[in-house]
């Protein structure tokens, strides 16, 4: 089963509609708890991203019994510093996204904590793309 | 402590999630930060949040927290309660400040154990 979405980039409240259906798609599923937390708080940090910093973009989701793949890509600025954007705390984001509660720096570390794979291609004046796989039968995760 | 406790320590109002009074919960987390919560919480925990926007409801959705307290007297919008009822949650508003509203949660025994140490 593969799920898309437009994600608006001038609309903060509309952001993480699509990570929470994609949760209630795998819970209808039956996939283990866990598995959907952690897909669900990966992908929700990335529709953020998309939003805040990427300018809006497409989601898809493909759903399979083993796994679920993320794919969130948007034509924003891109990240020129990757290894500097992983650190926890490091953040671009203005005042005002910190003031709706985001821009502590710590999604893209949120990411690689529950994602199995995280891939991220970004080109500086062209876009990024974020692949996040969370597989259902490991327990998974660096947090694990 | 169940929900009902809650409501009654922090001298709040519910206002959505009268079926959950009765549930147990064990542990409590306060954060205005989205991310933090997403980094921190383990498990079933109620959020107390001076955080009044779509987002707070959502990430506790996606965390299955499904007890939100709106501290510092602050009253969420209708869709906003909508929304939260929509996802099965209680939603509890306390003119309590943050931190009081943490300190009567700790003293009538609620704990941070639903929570992961910071590395
Ligand atoms: N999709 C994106 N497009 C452009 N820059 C991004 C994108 N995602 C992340 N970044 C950059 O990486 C930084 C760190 O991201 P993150 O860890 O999610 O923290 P935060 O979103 O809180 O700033 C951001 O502040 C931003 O500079
Ligand atoms: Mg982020």
């Amino acid at each position: 089963m593969k799920l898309r979405y437009d994600v608006p980039g001038d609309d903060l409240s509309l952001a993480g509609k699509a990570s929470a259906e994609v949760k209630r798609a795998l819970g209808r599923l039956g996939v283990d708890p866990g598995a959907i937390k952690r897909a669900a708080v990966s992908m929700y940090e990335a529709e953020i991203n998309m939003v805040i910093h990427g300018g809006g973009g497409v989601a898809t989701a493909e759903l399979s019994p083993e796994r679920v793949v993320v794919v969130m890509e948007d034509s924003g600025p891109g990240i020129p510093d990757l290894d500097l954007a992983m650190q926890e705390g490091y953040s671009t984001a203005p005042e005002w996204i910190r003031e709706m509660g985001f821009g502590a720096g710590m999604g893209l570390p949120n990411m690689k904590r529950n994602a199995d794979e995280l891939r991220i291609e970004s080109e500086v004046g062209r876009g990024t793309k974020v692949t996040i796989v969370v597989a259902f039968g490991a327990a998974g995760g660096a947090e694990a | 402590m169940k929900v009902r406790d809650i409501v009654t320590t922090l001298d709040g109002v519910l206002l959505t999630g009268e079926g959950l009074l009765d549930v147990d919960i064990q542990a409590a987390c306060g954060a205005d930060l989205m991310s933090d919560v997403m980094a921190f919480v383990k498990e079933n925990v109620v959020l107390l949040t001076g955080l009044v926007n779509p987002q707070s409801i959502r990430t506790a959705d996606l965390m299955d927290i499904r007890v939100v307290v709106y501290v510092r007297g602050k009253t969420p919008p209708k869709d906003m309660v909508a929304e939260a009822e929509r996802n099965g949650m209680a939603v509890i508003a306390t003119r309590y400040s943050m931190f009081l509203a943490c300190g009567r949660l700790y003293e009538a025994g609620l704990r941070g154990g639903g929570t992961r140490e910071p590395r």
